[in-house]
C-alpha cells in the first residue's frame, strides 16, 4: 500500500537504528501514548533492537482499555433491551464488564452488531425505524470526529431512533496525569500521530514546558516510530524539552479545523474515569446539551450498576506504565486473550495482548508465562 | 438453464419434467413435508440443477458398489452469509469443502450426500442457483451426488439456506497422512495465495470493492494431492486451512505432533489486495479463511519434488515453502517478522471482526 | 485508536447532503466521508479512519521524510552497523 510500505523498509530501519545507537549515551525512559504505537513496537521487535537502557513505557492510549467499567456495564444493559440494536466497533465486543461482555449478550439473543464506521450504524437506524439503534462511541480524539458527524447527520436528516453512548477520552490531560503521578518514570513522550492529525499540535508545547519533557508527534509504521524515538533521544541527550513533529506528512500544526469545529459543537469536556487509572479531570468528552436528545445515557435510564472489577487484574498499573504485562502474576495464566481479566488483554492494542501475542515466546523461554 | 450454472435464475417454463413445479416463488413449509411438494422440489429443482452429477434413482439410501481399500468419511455443514459472494456460493463450498476434507487424508472422493435446511420464504431462484452450483462443483470434482434430504424451517428473517454434505472416499494403500506425523526438520508448504476466500466474503459484507476483484478460491484439491503423492514423497500432514486460516491449521498440527513451527513472514504468499483489505479492516491474513488451498508437511529432502508437482497443477501454481517444523517451543507456531522480531501465531479466538485500533 | 490508512481519492460526490469520496487503498476501494476535507480533489491522498477522511496526506512531506532516512546512511560509515550490533546483543538472527 502506497505511503505505508515505504515506511517499513528494513534497510532504512537499519539506518535509523544505527543513528539511535550512535546518539545514546545513557539510560532513558520514554512513553508511547498510543496503543497502536505499542502494538507496532512489540510486533516489529523495535524495543528489542533499541540500545540497552532505553526503555519504552507503554501508555494508556488504548481507548478500549480505558473505557470505564461502569460504561461497559451500562452498554451491556442497553444492549440487552429487546427494542435495541446495539452497534459497536469490533474491538469492544469481548471487553469484560463486571459479569459478561457484548459477545455474551449477543449469544444470548441481544441484537449486537459490529460495524466498521458509525455511519453504518446510522444506516441501520434508517433501515430499522421500529428499533432503537445505539452506537457505542468510544475512542480518542481520532475517532471523535466520526462520531460527531454521525450524530450531527442524525439530527440533520431527522433520524429519531438513533443515539450515541459516548465515552471519549483525551490525550493531553492523560499526559498531565501521568507526569503528576509520584511514581512517574517517564522522561519523554511519543505523542499519538493521528490524534494530532485531528487536533493539531498546539496543546503540547505547554505540557513539554511544564513537565520539562520532550514531546515528539510520531506515526505508526516502523520507520515512523524509529524516527520518533530518534528525535526524542537527541532531545534528551541535549537536555532539551520541546515539541517536535516527526509525522509531518499526516500532521499539520493546525490539525483539521473543520473537524475541530464539529467537535466543539457536538461535545463538551467532562471529567472521565479511566479504567484502571482513576478519575482524570477534564479528560473526556460527552455530548453537549444541544445534542442531549441523542445521548443514549439519557435516553436509556440505566440504574443499579454495581461494578465488580477482577481483583487479580492489574491493567491499571500496566496502563500507567508501572509494570510490564509479564510482571503481572496472572499474565498467561488466569489471564489470556481467550479468558481476559481486563481490557488490556482483550484489545488488540492493549499492552498485555501485544505481549501475549508477540513476546510469549521469549517469556516462555525465560520461564515467566505458559 | 444456462450451461455455466451458478448465476442464473431458473426458467420454470423451460422445464420438461414429469410433475411440473407449482409456481411458488419462495419455499414454503410444505416443501419439506415429504409429500408431493417435497417430491416436486427434488424432481423439478434439485435433480435438474444437479445435472450429470446426480443419480437419477431415488431410494431411501444409495446402494453403492464395493470399494477396495480403506474408506474415508467426512461431513460438514455450511452456513456462510452472504450465500452468494464473488467467485462462488455456498453451493461451491458445500461440495469442495467435503471433497477437500477427504483429500486431506489422501482419499479419492467418490460420493456425496446433500442435505438442505431451508428457511421458509427463501426465494426458489436462490435455491436453484445454489443447487446448480452444487451440481457443477460435483461434476468438476468428479464426485457423484447419490442421496440427500430437504427440510424447511420457520425463520424470522425469511431467507437462508443451510447445507450439510457428507462424503465417502477411498484411500490408496500405503498412504498414511495424519496431523501427528510432523517431525522437526520437515518443511511447511502452502499451495498458493492465502486469505483470498475470507476477504472475498468479507468484502461483500463491508462494502469493499476491488480494482481487481478478489474472488473466492473455492476448489477441489484431491487431484493436487494425488499429484503430490505420485512423486513418491512422504507427505506427512495435509490440512485445508478453512475457518481460522493457516494459523488454525498449523497450530492444530503443532499440537497434534508436539512440535514447534518457525515461519518466515516475508515468504507468506499474501496477495496485495488481501493485504490491503486486511490492513483496512484490521485483520491478520494468517487467520482468514481459504477454501481452495492446503498446507502440507513434507520431509526437507522431498520439498523440491513436491513443489514442482504442486506448481504443475492448476490449483497449486502458487505453491511455496513458508517455514520449518522445529523442536523448539513445542506446540507453538512462531513467525519471524520483517525487522527481525518474532511473533507467536496464535489460534484465532473466534470471529474475525473489523477493528478501529 | 489509530488504525488510519492512507488512500487515493478516485471520485468525489454528494450523498444525502454530505460530501463523500470513492477512495482507493492500493487495489481495495471503499466509500469514505469527505466532509472534513471538502476541498480534496481527485488524485489526492487522505488518511482514513473508521470511514472518515481525517487529514490530507502531504505527498511532498512523505517524500522528504523518506529522503531524510536515505541520507542517514551516509553517517553509517562513521558509526558502524549499530543495527547488527544490537541484533547480536539480543541474539536476534537477521
Amino acid at each position: 500500500m502506497k505511503y505505508l510500505d515505504e515506511f517499513s523498509d528494513p534497510d532504512l530501519a537499519r539506518r535509523l537504528l544505527d543513528q539511535i545507537h550512535a546518539v545514546t549515551t545513557r539510560p532513558w525512559a520514554m512513553m508511547e501514548v498510543c496503543g497502536g504505537q505499542t502494538h507496532s513496537i512489540i510486533r516489529h521487535g523495535i524495543d528489542q533492537l533499541l540500545p540497552e537502557g532505553v526503555e519504552m513505557i507503554h501508555g494508556p492510549g488504548c481507548p478500549v482499555c480505558v473505557t470505564p467499567l461502569e460504561t461497559i456495564d451500562r452498554a451491556l444493559a442497553i444492549a440487552r433491551r429487546p427494542e435495541v440494536i446495539f452497534c459497536s466497533f469490533g474491538d469492544m465486543l469481548r471487553v469484560p464488564g463486571s459479569h459478561d461482555d457484548l459477545f455474551t449478550v449477543k449469544s444470548e439473543g441481544g441484537d449486537v452488531r459490529v460495524v466498521y464506521s458509525p455511519l453504518d450504524a446510522l444506516q441501520i437506524a434508517r433501515d430499522n425505524p421500529d428499533k432503537q439503534v445505539v452506537f457505542f462511541g468510544i475512542g480518542f480524539e481520532t475517532t471523535a470526529p466520526a462520531n460527531a458527524m454521525t450524530v450531527h447527520q442524525a439530527r440533520q436528516q431527522g433520524i429519531p431512533n438513533f443515539s450515541l453512548l459516548v465515552s471519549h477520552v483525551l490525550v493531553p490531560p492523560a499526559i498531565a496525569a501521568i507526569m503528576e503521578s509520584p511514581t512517574c518514570r517517564v522522561q519523554a513522550f511519543l505523542a499519538a500521530g493521528h490524534v494530532c492529525s485531528v487536533m493539531g499540535t498546539s496543546e503540547y508545547p505547554p505540557l513539554a514546558e511544564k513537565y520539562a519533557v520532550p514531546i515528539v508527534v510520531t506515526g505508526f509504521e516502523p520507520l515512523d516510530i524509529l524516527e520518533g524515538i530518534r528525535r526524542t533521544l537527541v532531545q534528551l541527550e541535549a537536555g532539551r524539552h520541546e515539541l517536535e513533529n516527526a509525522y509531518p506528512r499526516a500532521v499539520p500544526a493546525e490539525g483539521n479545523p473543520a473537524a475541530m469545529a464539529m467537535l466543539r459543537d457536538v461535545f463538551e469536556v467532562t471529567d472521565r474515569t479511566w479504567r484502571g487509572i482513576g478519575m482524570i479531570p477534564g479528560s473526556g468528552w460527552r455530548l453537549s446539551d444541544r445534542y442531549a436528545d441523542y445521548d443514549a445515557e439519557l435516553r436509556f435510564e440505566v440504574t443499579d450498576i454495581q461494578t465488580d472489577e477482577s481483583p487479580l487484574c492489574r491493567s491499571g498499573e500496566v496502563l500507567q506504565g508501572l509494570i510490564k504485562p509479564h510482571e503481572c502474576p496472572a499474565f498467561g495464566k488466569e489471564c489470556t486473550p481467550r479468558n481476559p481479566l481486563g481490557a488490556t488483554m482483550v484489545s488488540s492494542e492493549g499492552a498485555c495482548a501485544a505481549y501475549y501475542t508477540y513476546r510469549r515466546l521469549d517469556l516462555v523461554s525465560a520461564g515467566s508465562a505458559s | 438453464m444456462s450451461p455455466d450454472g451458478g448465476s442464473n435464475d431458473l426458467d420454470f417454463e423451460g422445464w420438461t419434467c414429469p410433475a411440473p413445479l407449482r409456481n411458488t416463488p419462495t419455499v414454503v413449509m410444505g416443501h419439506g413435508g415429504g409429500g408431493a411438494m417435497s417430491g416436486e422440489l427434488v424432481e423439478s429443482l434439485f435433480l435438474p440443477a444437479y445435472g450429470g452429477a446426480a443419480r437419477a434413482d431415488l431410494a431411501d439410501a444409495a446402494v453403492l458398489p464395493p470399494v477396495s481399500g480403506r474408506l474415508a468419511f467426512s461431513t460438514d455443514s455450511y452456513v456462510v452469509k452472504p450465500m452468494f459472494f464473488p467467485g462462488g456460493s455456498i453451493g461451491d463450498l458445500a461440495v469442495n469443502g467435503t471433497v477437500n476434507d477427504l483429500a486431506m487424508v489422501g482419499a479419492q472422493p467418490l460420493y456425496l450426500s446433500t442435505a438442505y435446511i431451508l428457511a421458509e420464504g427463501t426465494p426458489m431462484s436462490d435455491i436453484g442457483r445454489v443447487a446448480m452450483a452444487v451440481g457443477k462443483a460435483a461434476e468438476q470434482a468428479g464426485v457423484q451426488l447419490v442421496t440427500g434430504d430437504t427440510k424447511v424451517v420457520d425463520h424470522g428473517s425469511g431467507d437462508g439456506i443451510y447445507v450439510n454434505t457428507a462424503g465417502v472416499g477411498v484411500i490408496p494403500d500405503g498412504v498414511e497422512i495424519g496431523p501427528e506425523r510432523a517431525r522437526p526438520g520437515d518443511a511447511v508448504l502452502v499451495s498458493g495465495a492465502i486469505g483470498v476466500h475470507g476477504v472475498a466474503v468479507m468484502s461483500c459484507r463491508e462494502g469493499l470493492e476491488f480494482t481487481t476483484p478478489v474472488e473466492s478460491d473455492s476448489a477441489p484439491l484431491h487431484g493436487l494431492v494425488a499429484d503430490m503423492l505420485a512423486t513418491g514423497a512422504d507427505v506427512r500432514v495435509l490440512r485445508d486451512p478453512t475457518r481460522g486460516g493457516v494459523s488454525a491449521s498449523l497450530n492444530e498440527i503443532a499440537r497434534a505432533s508436539g512440535v514447534g513451527m518457525d515461519l518466515v513472514e516475508r515468504d507468506l504468499p499474501v496477495p496485495e489486495e488481501v493485504r490491503d483489505a486486511c490492513g483496512l479492516l484490521g485483520l491478520d491474513p494468517l487467520q482468514v479463511a481459504n477454501e481452495g488451498k492446503l498446507v502440507a508437511i513434507v520431509p526437507a529432502a522431498d520439498v523440491d519434488a513436491v513443489l514442482e508437482a504442486m506448481r504443475a497443477h492448476r490449483f497449486g501454481s502458487g505453491a511455496c515453502r513458508i517455514g520449518t517444523v522445529v523442536e523448539d517451543h513445542p506446540r507453538m507456531v512462531v513467525a519471524r517478522t520483517g525487522l527481525g522480531g518474532t511473533r507467536v501465531i496464535d489460534l484465532p479466538l473466534g470471529e474475525q471482526l473489523p477493528r478501529i485500533c | 485508536m489509530c488504525l488510519a490508512v492512507p488512500g487515493r481519492v478516485l471520485e468525489v460526490f454528494e450523498e444525502s447532503g454530505t460530501t463523500m469520496a470513492d477512495v482507493d487503498f492500493g487495489g481495495v476501494r471503499k466509500k469514505v466521508c469527505l466532509a472534513y476535507l471538502p476541498e480534496t480533489g481527485v488524485g489526492e491522498y487522505v488518511i482514513v479512519h473508521v470511514g472518515f477522511a481525517i487529514q490530507r496526506l502531504d505527498e511532498e512531506s512523505a517524500k522528504e521524510t523518506l529522503a531524510t532516512f536515505e541520507r542517514l546512511g551516509i553517517l553509517e560509515e562513521e558509526f558502524g552497523d549499530g543495527f547488527a550490533a544490537a541484533a547480536r546483543e539480543k541474539g536476534v538472527e537477521l
